[in-house]
């Protein structure tokens, strides 16, 4: 059984994974034992019941309303089990408990951006305590995805013009895996972020301290963890090639068409543009849908990506 | 293949897959039964979107029925149900062998038919005027909502797709008068009148459910 | 006679009638020529147009499938890039769905036999029917122009708002899709009215088969369901032309709204494809097992409960939508509830093979395969209606893998039974009976190992419409793109055998299977009209307990008795009669 849930099932990383496991297993293997029934009893009719000569004659059974009755009622005890365990388990999932530590989450095409209580922000890490119930309050800038973390065995979408939220309780320190799960376009599958759990004083600690930690680094080694962290590498490549966006491949001093047909030569202000107000130069052939940094990057990230853009040749 | 033998003498109507003309009428009727009910299924996604926001919107309702003109929306109501009538008188002189009453009254329809499209015309231009476009082209200010664009656009869509009904009826309603001026109808046959007269009094039932839906609002 | 009969039966001068062997005219030599055929009337060369374009869309969205299994092999990219990645999988999805599926069994098969199993000469409406088919062309066309000016990349289902804001040629392809609707609910009509009103004297609704009354819950499900996608899609069709803003948030629509709108249809839509496969299941175990269907009511009226039911429970795909807690209890009830019905068949069909003489010919064994395939859909069906544990599994390989052994391992193995079935029906000719069980054969492996290991990607948290995807998941994919493959071969062999069989195929009986089925006791092509004379049905379509020799055909004499040359043969049968 242990070993079924392991092979079929992430690591149980939050509270409510031990119900959902539990059903999960459940359903699993009242299953295999009825699949199995079926199977041997097509394989043993199909041999025990094989045509011997084209005159076979068989009996007239035209219904059986004991039988009938039996395998419908079964079943539908079994369905109505499940029914009652997958819904008390949902309604665990969906009342967040009154305590919880609120965080805002913005989805955009195709990044997660974390606001925090104090202020802090963070793009596509997002930073919980463990053992504390986390409340995410989501919406959308632009089209509908979904927030997915399969170890804490939460989903829910994330909808433009509208709030929904998902709570869960970390069980450990560690990392996991945030998946965006509702279609949303090019980049759809590089819509990754991770959730990283700490203790509550690792948690205060890097709430306070923030981006500070960067403040040891060069400007060009701090820009090139922002540019992963950030999400850019989703659209923008380093290597030349073309995505979603331009690369970053040799970006400075290069002249580029617009598409409203003036060219500009790129510098270190068509750059800080880029970043704060992505949508008012557009490059040609690429379409205008970058999300916008502004609020979530500090004049001195901007220098540092920039910094970095420069050794990109 | 040539029928060996056939027992009931078909009359020219009836289509070689029939038994006989009964069946031909029956089945006739039928299909346009069904095909009305999935006439009313397409129309009720309509009203189910105009149920959802009217349920979110009841102010947007109020304000926005005062910009659509109830008394060319009465009169347009008028013209419907008497087409309904003439329709139906229609269906009568065929089984009664009126070729001349069945035309008459066809034409009749067919007018007022186009009565209702020249009212609704004038009743779009005047909109279109003053900038109560659909959806993301609105650009009138006399309505103080933020969902006014919507609002019209479920106008455009409910009317316009009637709209559309009305004119398949009347093309159909020319062929009728077509045939009938050739004398393909009489009391033994007369399916195609009879459920073109099914249709266009669906196509009047909607109109009867969408003046008071969007015009009347108090 | 001393009883006086009951009133609702009739009688009627027959008299004993065989089906031609090896009959010289035939529907497929007369009216010959190209534009005979496009013009046709005849259902049967309707259903075989139909035939005809299915089985090109399938091959289309097949070969897309094996693009995607192909660039899977690897978790980044391999061959194509993100975006044509994103239009072949809507493609596949749409193709698949709207120009495969929906009308494969019913507008197909269903064309051809359900006439036949009336004992009638054609449908009611044969020029609606031709319509469809053209209405259907004039669909594929508009979505093939779609494909060529731009593409389309928001998965099947265009939700908005990415669907209202996405490039390409989105408002061609929902434009195509809108039209392709109207084919499937003209031949819903077609269908209904002609089991209402054309049955053949005797045929009661107690002895209707199986099929039709399958045919006849399809049909319920296309009218009714059918047109509201046509609005929705017509609204989204306006919200990329005229920005009506509906289901736009960006103009102060709604977009959750438009998945309430779009799975009211598209969820019975998954019943418009399945349940015409429950028919053919049910007519070839009782054939394959020479015995009368167990349960005919059950499995009739389950067809009918699960197409009623089957319009109350769209909103399971959105439990995690963020529609209220209220609304997913409800939903998810409804969608254990549809289970019964679908569980009682599966049992009712075990037990039409208890007790039987099984010939395990191949449609047997694709309905074997069918049994097996479907029941793990079902299962893992539960597994999705459950709420706490559907909130983890939606939108991840776990669904993918669920619809296709629904749609796939069921549909689509029913619909190959139903091929085999009534190939020698269709064209008088039989396939080779070693190659199609190899091909059934290798289709049953392939399509375990394509599919299994994606409920365990799935459960391990790998979402689905992913170009790319976390290293861990790779072992997994790539056993996936090998069993796709073994498909792809195993259609290959089948198409061989089949286009094989057309010009070199053994001449096939009016009855090689020994069935008590009526389109049995047509000639094998039948002619042109289907029967001679009309058929007088005097024995239910599963009653195997009776020998052969009862089945030939009773006609009604159309002379009344007084025809000279059949004088003798003729007998005087009461009818139930119940129009």
């Amino acid at each position: 059984m242990n070993r079924l849930s392991d092979f079929m099932l992430p690591p149980a990383r939050s509270t409510l994974a031990g119900e959902v496991d539990a059903l999960f297993n459940f359903i699993n293997v009242v299953s295999l034992i009825l699949l199995i029934g079926i199977t041997i009893a097509i394989i043993y009719f199909a041999i025990r019941y094989r045509r011997k000569s084209d005159d076979d004659t068989t009996p007239l059974i035209t219904h059986n309303s004991k039988l009938e009755i039996t395998w419908s009622v079964i079943p539908l005890i079994l369905v109505m089990i499940v029914f009652g365990w997958g819904y008390s388990g949902y309604l665990t999932m969906t009342n967040a408990p009154d305590d919880a530590y609120e965080i805002r989450v913005i989805a955009k095409s195709w990044l997660w951006e974390f606001h925090y209580q104090d202020g802090q922000t963070s793009i596509n890490e997002l930073h919980v305590p463990e053992n504390r119930p986390v409340k995410l309050i989501m919406s959308s800038d632009d089209v509908l995805h979904s927030f997915y973390v399969p170890d804490f065995r939460v989903k829910m979408d994330v909808i433009p013009n509208r709030y929904t939220s998902v709570w869960f309780e970390a069980t450990g320190p560690g990392e996991s895996v945030i998946y965006c799960a509702e279609y949303c376009g090019s980049a759809h599958s590089q819509m990754l972020a991770d959730v990283i759990v700490h203790t509550q004083d690792d948690f205060d600690l890097w709430l306070e301290a923030g981006d500070a930690i960067d403040e040891d680094l060069t400007p060009v080694e701090l820009g090139r963890q922002l540019v992963e962290r950030q999400g850019c590498l989703a659209c923008h490549s380093t290597d030349g090639s073309t995505l979603q966006g331009p690369t970053f491949l040799d970006i400075m001093g290069r002249e580029r068409l617009l598409t409203d047909g003036t060219t500009v030569t790129i510098d270190e202000n068509y750059l800080r543009q880029s970043i704060l107000e992505p949508n008012t130069q557009v490059a040609d052939g690429f379409p205008p849908i970058m999300p916008s940094y502004a609020g979530s990057l500090s004049d001195r990230q901007i220098d540092a990506i920039i910094e970095y853009l420069k050794t990109l040749d | 293949m040539a029928q060996p033998s056939t027992s009931v003498k078909k009359g020219e109507h009836v289509q070689h897959h029939f038994v006989d003309s009964d069946q031909q009428f029956e089945a006739s009727k039928m299909g346009m039964w069904i095909f009305l009910v999935t006439e009313i299924l397409f129309f009720g996604g309509l009203f189910l979107g105009y149920i959802v926001y009217r349920s979110w919107y009841p102010e947007l309702y109020l304000m926005a029925s005062e910009h659509l003109d109830v008394f060319w929306g009465a009169v347009n109501t008028v013209v419907l149900i008497s087409s309904s009538l003439t329709v139906a008188m229609a269906i009568r002189s065929a089984q009664l062998n009126q070729q001349k009453g069945l035309i008459i009254n066809l034409c009749i329809t067919i007018a007022l038919a186009f009565i209702f499209m020249v009212i609704k015309y004038f009743e779009y231009t005047e909109k279109f005027a003053v900038g109560i476009f659909p959806g993301g082209y609105y650009t009138y200010d006399g309505i103080a909502h933020d969902q006014a664009n919507i609002f019209f656009s479920i106008y455009y869509m409910m009317t316009g797709l009637h709209g559309v009904h009305v004119l398949v009826g009347i093309g159909l309603m020319i062929w009728l008068v077509v045939r009938a001026r050739k004398g393909h109808f009489h009391s033994e046959y007369y399916t195609p009148v009879e459920i073109t007269g099914l249709y266009w009094h669906l196509v009047d039932i909607i109109w009867i459910f969408l003046f008071p839906l969007l015009y009347l609002i108090d | 006679m001393a009883t006086p009969e009951p009133t609702n039966t009739k009688k009627l001068q027959v008299r004993r009638y065989k089906p031609e062997e090896n009959p010289k005219e035939t529907y497929l030599t007369e009216e010959t020529g190209l534009w005979a055929w496009m013009t046709t009337v005849d259902h049967k060369k309707i259903g075989l147009m139909y035939l005809g374009s299915i089985t090109f869309f399938f091959l289309v969205a097949g070969i897309l499938a094996l693009i995607l299994r192909t660039e899977l092999l690897t978790p980044a990219q391999s061959f194509i890039t993100a975006d044509a990645y994103n239009q072949i999988f809507t493609l596949h999805g749409a193709i698949m769905v709207f120009f495969f599926l929906v009308p494969s069994v019913p507008a197909a098969l269903g064309n051809f036999i359900l006439p036949l199993q009336l004992g009638c000469k054609d449908v009611a409406f044969p020029r609606v029917n031709l319509l469809s088919y053209y209405i259907y062309v004039v669909g594929a066309l508009f979505t093939l122009i779609a494909i060529f000016t731009g593409g389309v990349d928001t998965g099947w289902t265009f939700y908005t708002p990415y669907s209202a804001t996405t490039g390409g040629n989105v408002m061609m392809m929902t434009f195509g899709v809108f039209i392709l609707g109207f084919s499937s609910i003209l031949t819903g009509l077609n269908f209904i009215v002609t089991i209402h009103r054309m049955r053949s004297p005797g045929l009661t609704w107690n002895r209707l088969s199986l099929f039709l009354w399958s045919l006849y819950a399809t049909s319920i499900i296309q009218i009714l369901a059918t047109p509201v996608l046509a609005i929705t899609l017509l609204l989204l069709t306006m919200e990329r032309l005229l920005s009506i803003g509906i289901f736009d948030p960006a103009l102060g629509g709604d977009p959750v709204l438009y998945q309430h709108f779009f799975w009211f249809y598209s969820h019975p839509a998954v019943y418009i494809m399945i349940v015409p496969g429950f028919g053919i299941v049910s007519e070839i175990i009782s054939t394959f097992s020479r015995k009368h269907i167990f349960g005919y009511w059950a499995i009739a009226l389950s067809s009918l409960a699960i197409a009623f039911i089957g319009f109350l429970v769209w909103g399971h795909h959105m439990f995690v939508a963020g529609q209220s807690s209220l609304a997913n209890m409800v939903f998810s009830f409804l969608t254990f509830l549809v289970g019964i019905p679908t569980g009682i068949k599966i049992f009712n069909w075990l037990a039409t093979m208890h007790r039987g003489s099984i010939d395990l010919k191949t449609p047997m064994l694709y309905i074997m395969a069918f049994l097996f395939l479907f029941s793990i859909g079902g299962f893992t069906g539960i597994m999705l209606g459950a709420l706490s544990v559907d909130i983890h599994l939606h939108d991840t390989y776990y669904v993918v893998a669920h619809f296709h052994y629904v749609m796939m391992g069921g549909m689509v193995m029913a619909f190959l039974g139903g091929l085999h079935y009534w190939w020698p029906k269709m064209f008088g000719k039989m396939y080779n009976e070693l190659w199609a069980k190899i091909a059934c054969g290798l289709l049953f492996i392939g399509f375990n190992v394509t599919f299994l290991p994606q409920f365990v990607m799935g459960s391990l948290g790998m979402p689905r419409r992913y170009f790319n995807y976390l290293e861990q998941f790779q072992a997994y994919h790539q056993f996936s793109t090998i069993g796709a493959y073994i498909m792809g071969v195993a259609f290959v062999i089948m198409a061989i055998y089949l286009v094989h069989s057309l010009f070199k195929g053994k001449q096939a009986s009016s009855n090689p299977w020994g069935s008590r089925a009526l389109e049995w006791q047509a000639a094998s092509p039948p002619s042109l009209h289907n029967y001679h004379h009309t058929p007088v049905i005097i024995n239910g379509p599963y009653d195997y307990h009776k020998p052969m020799s009862e089945f030939q055909l009773g006609i009604a004499d159309s002379h009344n008795g007084h025809d000279p040359h059949h004088q003798k043969d003729i007998e005087t049968k009461s009818v139930e009669a119940d129009k």
